[in-house]
């Protein structure tokens, strides 16, 4: 099973291969990981998928928390949270099917974002299942290239992570 | 006031009251080594290999459980380190690395005797700095103290640019750290501790498992108080060794795979295990599926990662031992552990430690060492000796056994004893080491003779790599692949270096030679030609399950 978590880090030089590593090191699998500076400059936020059974995250969980630049770990999972990925595919298009192409893209509110005479790319936001459908719709006209951000999550409703005492 | 870095690095370690570095300088640290030499506060021990300065500083921080320092330039300077961070990071001691980097605008372009020493300890420090400006010196040597003797100690390294070390900045020691992401827990949950007081008091057949968790907390008093008050087993890890003494009518000395087999027996048929500052090690578990298959288990730890981690707990409680235990003993009520007591009893008379009498045993060794000077600090190799010397070493303090437990380094010992003994010069220190770890740092000779530091090594020499060989004997059809080494004459080692040496042959010469050694104030080496084929037993094979142990008679 797949559990989103959320981990508030300082932004810090190392603290992305400390995180990295203790993945590679501990024999976990990180499905994607996104970072980027939060609301406060001095705080970055990731956003890991990792799969495991409970007992996995649980103890990626207490490792997180032992790094000494990572605030707070939670697992969204536990939770309602929104996510989402944004993705970009190149897809062979030409005149003879670029129109039924575009009503996909449509369906799915995805957008285009590049036309050449053999080739689009199309920019698409969603959660997992949605990015899935696409895809696969996309593929028989072949796919050449696709490139995902990782999945970003927050929690649903006010209540926020808290980034400790400051 | 304005400092460079270097000065600022000295200010700071004096303020942290560091009197003691082992280290060895080189190119990018001569600036802090030009500091060094102008203050007293501070001895800075010259070891002979960076790995012995790290084991040196572990050794000295777990004899006095102050931090230990060691120093060393960049690349293969500190690069020498690692092994000995490694060991310090698996056994949980305090430690300060400093090392030195190459200037900041040759970082990163493979400049000479550069290496990225944060990038390569990342895995095996509790936390690393790199260092970028000489104003962040006070600050990052505050926080690595700080870090490296709280909650679960470990080892931190402090990279410190050459061009950093002179460049001149704004001292002030800040009087706090503050790092948001670091708040160990040392107050134990007081609804746990209330379930686990239910849950012993319930027992009947409780076993009490005490790792180095319970040495580093300083514990040993509050758990004899608690084996005392519900009258149960106490067994130990290497580890934890000490923490109750061995004469204790109820120690049963160590478990696992070269544990006593009565401490084995009674973890199998056990019906609540009470788990203090361990971490369920495999070689403490044997096969873990059989690991006390009919226990609840308590489990005592002031990391959190650890609980759950190799074995599935009922009663966590995260905390500080000694703290979580002076909560938890008030509330114990009578037990009803008399039938089990019994049951124990008759195993530890049924099952002793035993030993053949044919030439010179190490055993024998062990024990007389043990006669002659009960209270000196053991340090050990790593091997067979160092099964021996857990085993029949008549334990009495926490901190007087230092081994490497986790890492299991051979080479550690020797130079852990010279720190040991630093740390604790009044006392007599003991190596016990094998000829093939002995040798593996024992260049070290001229650092103790140098200082005069007066450890006793006692090298176990069966001219093989012991521990390996007796693997080979037992599960390779005595197939002895590169186990067997080559005859050295330790009595001239010791005489080259101007140390002593005495060579034992016979049983008869083990306890004049034990005397002659204290009696010498000189770094002394007795080498004890032991039966070169003797094993460690008993032993539970490696995947087998704690009750599947094996000893000379079904074993050999």
């Amino acid at each position: 099973m797949k559990h989103t978590v959320s981990v508030l880090v300082q932004n810090k030089p190392g603290v992305l291969a400390r995180t990295a590593g203790l993945f590679s090191r501990r024999g976990y699998n990180i499905e994607s990981l996104t970072v980027g500076v939060t609301e406060n400059e001095a705080i970055s936020r990731m956003t890991i998928v990792v799969a495991g059974d409970d007992t996995v995250v649980e103890q990626v969980t207490k490792q997180l928390n032992k790094l000494i630049e990572v605030i707070k770990v939670s697992d969204l999972t536990k939770e309602s949270y929104v996510d989402r990925e944004l993705v970009l595919i190149k897809v062979t298009a030409d005149s003879s099917n670029r129109a039924e192409i575009m009503q996909i893209v449509n369906i799915f509110r995805a957008r285009i974002v590049d036309v050449a005479p053999k080739s689009l790319i199309i920019e698409v936001t969603g959660d997992e299942g949605k990015l899935d459908a696409l895809i696969s719709m996309l593929k028989q006209f072949g796919i050449k290239e696709i490139v995902r951000t990782g999945t970003l999550a927050l929690g649903r409703g006010p209540k926020v992570i808290q980034s400790g005492k400051d | 006031m304005n400092l460079s870095g270097a000065k600022a690095l000295m200010k700071s370690l004096e303020c942290e009251h560091v009197d003691t570095i082992f280290g060895i300088p080189g190119g990018v640290v001569i600036p802090i080594y030009d500091e060094l030499f102008n203050q007293e506060a501070i001895t800075h021990y010259l070891v002979r290999h960076e790995q012995a300065a790290a084991h040196a500083a572990d050794g000295y921080a777990r004899a006095t459980g102050k931090v230990g320092v060691c120093m060393a330039t960049s690349g293969p300077g500190a690069t020498n380190l690692v092994t000995g961070i490694a060991t310090a990071y698996m056994d949980s001691v305090p430690l300060v690395a400093l090392t030195g980097q190459v200037t900041t605008d040759l970082i990163g372009n493979d400049a000479f005797q550069e290496a990225n020493i944060t990038g390569i300890t990342l895995p095996i420090t509790k936390h690393s700095y790199l260092v970028h400006e000489a104003s962040e010196i006070p600050q990052t040597i505050k926080e690595a103290f700080h870090i490296a003797s709280t909650g679960r100690p470990g080892p931190v390294l402090v990279d410190i640019p050459k061009d950093v070390q002179t460049m001149s900045a704004r001292f002030e020691y800040p009087k706090k750290v503050h790092l948001p992401g670091y708040q160990p827990t040392y107050e134990g949950h007081p609804g746990q501790i209330k379930r686990a007081a239910k849950a012993i008091t319930e027992a009947h057949r409780p076993v009490i498992y005490v790792g180095g968790g319970a040495k580093i907390s300083g514990a040993s008093e509050e758990v004899r108080a608690l084996a005392e008050t519900i009258v149960a087993p106490v067994t130990m890890t290497l580890m934890g060794m000490g923490t109750l003494p061995a004469e204790h009518p109820l120690s049963l000395g160590m478990l696992g795979m070269h544990g006593t087999k009565y401490a084995n027996y009674a973890i199998t048929e056990s019906d609540l295990i009470i788990a203090i500052g361990a971490r369920f090690d495999d070689r403490v578990t044997g096969k873990i599926a059989s690991f006390a298959p009919n226990a609840k288990i308590i489990h005592i730890d002031i990391d959190p990662a650890e609980i759950g981690k190799n074995v599935r707990v009922d009663i966590p409680i995260v905390g500080d031992v000694k703290r979580v235990l002076q909560k938890l003993i008030p509330l114990l009520k009578d037990t009803h552990t008399k039938e089990w007591m019994e049951k124990v009893q008759t195993w530890k008379r049924e099952y002793p430690l035993e030993f053949g009498e044919t030439g010179l045993k190490p055993q024998y060794i062990v024990r007389e060492i043990s006669r002659l000077c009960p209270d000196a600090v053991v340090c050990t190799e790593v091997g067979q000796h160092q099964m021996w010397a857990a085993q029949y070493f008549s334990h009495r303090h926490p901190r007087n056994f230092i081994s490497s437990g986790g890492l299991g380094t051979m080479g550690y010992g020797f130079p852990a004893s010279i720190g040991a003994k630093i740390g604790r010069p009044d006392e007599t220190v003991f190596d016990l080491a094998g000829d093939g770890s002995f040798t593996m740092n024992c260049q070290e000779l001229a650092t103790a003779v140098a200082y005069d530091v007066q450890v006793k090594v006692a090298i176990f020499n069966n001219g093989y790599l012991g521990m390996v060989r007796q693997w080979q004997e037992l599960f390779y059809d005595r197939r002895y692949s590169q186990t067997k080494l080559s005859e050295i004459n330790f009595v001239k080692l010791a005489d080259a270096f101007g140390a002593h040496g005495i060579r034992v042959d016979s049983p008869s010469e083990v306890a004049p030679a034990i005397e002659e050694a204290l009696a010498v104030p000189k770094p002394v080496i007795i080498d004890f030609r032991i039966e070169p084929e003797e094993c460690v037993f008993p032993m539970v094979p490696a995947g087998a399950a704690l009750n599947e142990i094996i000893d000379a008679k079904n074993g050999g």
